[in-house]
């Protein structure tokens, strides 16, 4: 059998286990429309992902996960709750590493659920563990949602808490900010300059472009709320620290965790719910002891996950792509539902890179 | 097979390489009037001087159909992935420098840096239900730039020219663009973010590294690369 064709065998199998668990088979279009992509994850997806064009429907871009349009078809007529399964090629374009496949098969597994979001969780990673039983791969895992709650949680302006919420996904944007909003680094000088200027206007110039006046004048006045907001508190930038070391055994986790949320109750219900959750899995037969989980996994490369998350890795090739992903993301449902939304949780496997485990060809 | 060069087929770059080369003692000349697109080098035995759109060199220099060519670090690092691998820079010119940098009109006074600009795109997109726009020709180095510096929430609008235009056009709120003195930019009432240097560019002369070559054409390179002083 050739290779192409054995990876789809591959395919064609993990589907069937997860057809067996409940999920109902869906399709989704090779083109999918680029606008929504790139209004979803930025203008970054354009280095990730292959984007074409026609005259008449302008620019398409080659699907590069299926999630987005699993949602969208959800969203419109799907019945509630749902589980979907899906199989097929995905597209990523690579700019910096020819070895990295731009064309793999994906194979996913999709809960939309609104009770009992730990079940679910554990749902996933518990059908995504079988289904690569007796490979060499280590998991991990964690919780974006901590991280979220403890921001939510800080004492300080709602603008500086939104600033940081947009960045939560920019590990080294996000560590700026706070650097900048606990005081750790000086305001720059031309922003010291533009408040204490008796007329900010002065070197203006004409008014050009579509940001008006008024919207330079807001911004002028959030820069001076900011400036009088005073710092964060030394305890609670070390609490948010705390909280990103952590890097433990899942019930290690659940401990180091809680004990921060009794100086940070903010915390307190997401961490409950990453309790609930490591009980699920371990209902289910997950080793949860031997289980990794890091509060900052996930948030570099995996934008629209804002709960729990999770990833399974080639033991022997930490070069390797991850064999299998997935994630919560309630927050995309309620992006791409028009004042809809539902919870949702979903993973999937790489087939192409099961079998070269499986056959020891990576 | 000889060793071709590739240059810039017309204005002050092709004049400016043409005088780089007769200083160090390489004559490069046009072959037939000043309209036909051929060249040749006298001095020095199988040099083929093939003129190009300093555009079309990088993509020239990474196929291997030149060995040598000469044009901008900007054209190079935009349309090349992962380019030290397959160019390499012989020389820097001296000539054709020009910055890469992002420019936002005069009147955004809360705007300074690119700290600035993330937080004034986040507003844009609330208030106006789009992400802001950059007119670039530049996609590749300006999107890795703003990445870098965690700018989310914009959108790059392709310019092939006159993007100092496009802010007062309103096709564009902000600029990322080639610029020597700053003239055109400030014309156009446009400022640069003080972090806001992307690239300093020069025209360079660089050599494919996974071009084939016959035993003539490496002679001849080393013959002029000894010349060059290279």
């Amino acid at each position: 059998m050739s290779e192409g064709l054995a990876k789809r065998a591959e395919a064609a199998r993990v589907r069937a286990m997860f057809e067996a668990a409940g999920a109902l088979p869906v399709e989704a279009a090779v083109l999918q429309p680029a606008e929504l992509l790139l209004d979803l994850y930025g203008e970054d997806i354009r280095a990730r992902a292959y984007v074409t064009s026609d005259a008449l429907r302008g620019e398409q871009m080659l699907r590069p996960d299926f999630t987005v349009p699993v949602v969208q078809m959800h969203m419109q007529h799907g019945a509630e709750p749902a589980r979907y399964t899906y199989s097929g090629e995905v597209f990523r374009r690579q700019e910096d590493d020819a070895s990295r496949a731009n064309e793999y098969l994906q194979v996913g597994y999709e809960i939309f659920e609104r009770t009992a979001p730990h079940e679910a969780d554990a749902e996933v990673f518990a059908l995504i563990s079988s289904v690569l039983r007796g490979l060499p791969v280590r998991a991990a895992t964690g919780d974006i949602g901590i991280l979220m709650a403890a921001v939510d949680g800080l004492n300080t302006t709602e603008r500086r808490k939104a600033a940081l919420r947009r960045h939560i996904w920019r590990p080294r944007r996000f560590r700026a900010l706070i650097e900048r909003f606990s005081g750790r680094v000086d305001v720059p000088a031309s922003r010291v300059a533009l408040l204490a200027a008796q007329d900010a206007f002065a070197e203006a110039g004409p008014a050009i472009g579509l940001r008006a006046r008024r919207e330079v004048e807001a911004r002028i006045e959030a820069l001076r709320e900011d400036a009088a907001a005073g710092p964060l508190a030394p305890q609670d930038v070390e609490l948010l620290e705390a909280i990103l070391a952590v890097q433990e055994t899942l019930p290690n986790a659940v401990e180091q965790l809680s004990d921060i949320a009794v100086d940070l109750p903010a915390i307190a219900e997401a961490v409950e719910g990453l309790a609930k959750r490591t009980r699920a899995l371990a209902a289910r037969g997950v080793d949860v002891a031997q289980l990794a989980f890091e509060a900052s996994y996930g948030r570099a490369s995996m934008e629209y996950y804002d709960g729990f998350v999770f990833g399974f890795y080639a033991e022997a090739r930490a070069d390797l792509p991850p064999v299998a992903s997935g994630g919560r993301y309630d927050a995309l449902t309620r992006q791409l539902g028009q004042g809809a939304e539902i919870p949702a949780v979903g993973g999937v496997v790489r087939p192409g890179l099961m079998l070269g485990l499986k056959e020891g060809s990576l | 097979m000889s060793l071709k060069l590739g240059v810039p087929s017309k204005g002050r770059l092709m004049e400016k390489t043409f005088d780089w080369f007769a200083e160090r003692g390489v004559r490069l000349a046009l072959a037939g009037g000043e309209r036909e697109y051929a060249g040749r080098v006298d001095g020095i035995e199988g040099i083929e001087l093939v003129l190009l759109s300093a555009g079309e060199i990088p993509r020239e220099l990474a196929a291997g159909r030149i060995h040598l060519g000469v044009t901008g670090t900007d054209l190079i690092r935009e349309k090349l992935g992962q380019w030290e691998q397959r160019v390499e820079a012989l020389a820097e010119l001296g000539f054709g420098h020009a910055d890469l940098i992002i420019a936002v009109p005069q009147c955004w006074v809360d705007v300074d840096t690119m700290d600035d600009l993330d937080a004034a795109a986040a507003a844009f997109r609330a208030e106006h239900g789009f992400r802001l726009r950059i007119a670039t020709k530049y996609h590749r180095l300006v999107r890795e730039y703003l990445r870098d510096c965690g700018v989310a929430d914009y959108q790059l609008v392709d310019s092939q020219g006159a993007t100092e235009g496009t802010v007062k056009n309103e096709t564009a709120e902000a600029v990322a663009d080639i610029t020597s003195t700053g003239d055109t930019l400030r014309a156009n009432h446009l400022k640069i973010l003080s972090d806001g240097l992307i690239l300093r560019s020069s025209a360079t002369l660089y050599r494919a590294r996974n071009a084939e070559m016959t035993a003539e054409a490496r002679a001849a390179l080393a013959t002029l690369q000894a010349r060059l002083e290279l």
